[in-house]
């Protein structure tokens, strides 16, 4: 007899138990992919917009800019980063820029070699030139660092450098900045190119890097900011409609004057600096 | 009985369910799939390079570097686990071949993805140092040898204690030495059983996507070399997923198509090796 009623009391009470789990929650939430250029921008905002606005989560994923792009089109996301301007076939969607940004070849601390013309570095990313010591360096091999496909970052790079991906013959490849920081700092002889802002950010907290402009423009924020930096980018975040309700707040959030603050810390360019 | 009824039709209706699961996983690859092999054929995914975004689909450079990888991971892994199976087993004094035991059972709980984190930081630098560019076939084969060593010595183990202790005996007692009762009459007994549980492992390093993702460069080529790098389907996968579409995206699933039924092909191998004896 006893023993009957306690497997009815475990199983009621593990029945109501599972059904506390439904419900409504009272937190909105506000779901953001794409590049992982803007994410960690994104995600210091998300974190005050969710101090100001209590009850509401601010949720960040990277996984390139296509991505952000197809995911608000599949009703996935909220808001899509979109570390670029849109292309002839996004003209449908709706562009927010919060901050500029600019593409800098990276180099290993210990790299003797501190300048390379645009022409030098169509080579290497082609792979006709595979040795430091044609462009003025010791007589090490070449390590190409090129970003996977989708990525912003590589579509920029080619356009400005006028190449197909066809044409890049990489060693490594990877996909958002920090994984290609993180391999030229385990690799003294590697080149890549990441986003501005994160290679200022991780070289002046100490990562063993150091930023290569191109065509003969030192890759900086101020040059960003003063114009003549010729490889920069608006940074986006796109809504498919027009943004309401949560999204809107934090658009509007993100483009007023309390988010450059959020925006310099990355070593970004606040769009009102510009 | 009415509990012995309702015991049998629960447990046929999980082993049904358990087994469905795999028909759904297929059927579900296969419709996903057919689209784009009725408009492009068989024969375009092994043709030509992987342009995705101009319409090239061909696999092969990622298929030879999967088997490349695994085949590579179980070269180096199944002889070792082998051997320290036997270790366990004959030579090691029996407290030692317990706590052996155990702390193997202790690395096949390793998340696979924390291997990935060493052999980013620690094993790619270090082949860097040798020969660049470190992310390479070479990485991947070490960290995977590394993940499915554990299974395979254990698998062995389990094989070899499941030789009959009487022929060890009766050995023994014809006078045989060690080695030679291992070599002559534990192993070829225990082949089956040994040689299934390296099959499993291959479905394993097959489908590892994580560690491989992160050291092997992820560069889509045919494999040159050993220490060059390559792009395994399970990290084609992975890196492009989030942004295919359309046929791109069909693409994808037609390598997950191609990993199951290489996975399903090589377990009923182990399966059917299972069941023979080879004394």
């Amino acid at each position: 007899m006893g023993k009957i009623n306690l497997y009815r009391f475990l199983s009621v009470s593990w029945f109501l138990l599972a059904l506390s789990g439904c419900g409504q929650s009272n937190t909105v939430k506000l779901t953001l992919t794409g590049s992982s250029t803007i994410a960690p921008l994104v995600m210091e905002l998300g974190r005050a917009f969710e101090k100001q606005q209590p009850g509401t989560r601010v949720d960040v994923q990277t996984g390139g800019s296509s991505r952000g792009i197809a995911d608000i089109r599949a009703g996935i996301s909220n808001i899509g980063m979109v570390s670029r301007s849109l292309k002839i076939s996004e003209k449908d969607l709706f562009p927010h820029t919060i901050a500029y940004d600019g593409i800098t070849l990276i180099l290993n601390k210990s790299n003797p070699v501190n300048v390379l013309t645009d022409n030098q570095i169509v080579e290497i990313f082609k792979g006709n030139i595979n040795n430091w010591a044609e462009v003025g360096g010791p007589n090490k091999g070449i390590t190409v660092v090129n970003k996977a496909e989708g990525r912003s970052t590589l579509e920029l790079f080619l356009n400005y450098f006028k190449l197909e991906n066809r044409a890049i013959k990489a060693d490594v490849v990877i996909g958002d900045n920090q994984q290609g920081i993180k391999t030229v700092i385990g690799n003294p002889w590697s080149i890549g190119y990441v986003s501005v802002g994160a290679a200022e950010y991780e070289e002046k907290h100490g990562s063993a890097i150091k930023l290569l402009g191109v065509s003969g423009e030192k890759a900086s924020t101020t040059a960003i900011k003063q114009g003549h930096y010729p490889l920069s980018r608006p940074l986006n975040i796109v809504t498919l409609n027009k943004p309401e309700g949560i999204a809107k707040a934090f658009i509007d959030f993100a483009q007023s004057s309390n988010a450059a603050a959020f925006v310099e810390e990355q070593y970004f360019i606040p769009i009102n600096a510009h | 009985m009415r509990t012995n009824r309702f015991v049998q039709i629960s447990l046929k209706v999980s082993a049904l369910l358990a087994a469905s699961v795999l028909l759904f996983i297929l059927y579900f690859l296969v419709q996903e799939s057919i689209p784009l092999i009725k408009t492009l054929g068989m024969s375009a995914f092994f043709q030509g390079g992987w342009y995705p975004l101009e319409g090239e689909y061909s696999l092969t450079p990622m298929l030879l570097g999967s088997l490349y990888v695994a085949i590579g991971a179980l070269a180096l892994a199944a002889p070792l686990g082998i051997v320290v199976a036997i270790f366990g087993q004959f030579y090691a004094p029996v407290l030692l071949g317990k706590v052996y035991r155990g702390m193997v059972e202790l690395l096949s709980g390793i998340p696979s993805v924390v291997y990935g984190f060493w052999g980013l930081t620690v094993l790619v630098p270090w082949i860097t140092y040798w020969v660049p560019p470190g992310t390479s076939v070479l990485a991947g084969i070490i960290v995977l040898a590394m993940m499915v060593l554990p299974l395979v010595v254990l698998t062995a183990d389990s094989a070899i204690s499941s030789v009959p202790r009487n022929y060890i005996r009766s050995a023994q007692a014809l006078g045989l030495a060690r080695w030679g009762i291992i070599y002559r009459l534990v192993l070829p007994v225990a082949l089956p059983g040994i040689l299934s549980g390296i099959m499993l492992q291959s479905g394993r390093a097959l489908g590892e996507t994580m560690a491989v993702l992160m050291v092997t460069g992820n560069v889509v080529q045919l494999p040159e070399g050993l220490f060059k790098p390559v792009r395994t389907l399970t990290a084609n996968i992975a890196l492009e997923m989030a942004y295919a579409v359309d046929s791109h995206r069909i693409a994808l699933f037609i390598s997950g198509l191609l990993l199951l039924l290489m996975t399903v092909l090589i377990v009923s191998i182990a399966h059917y090796l299972k069941g023979r004896r080879f004394a």
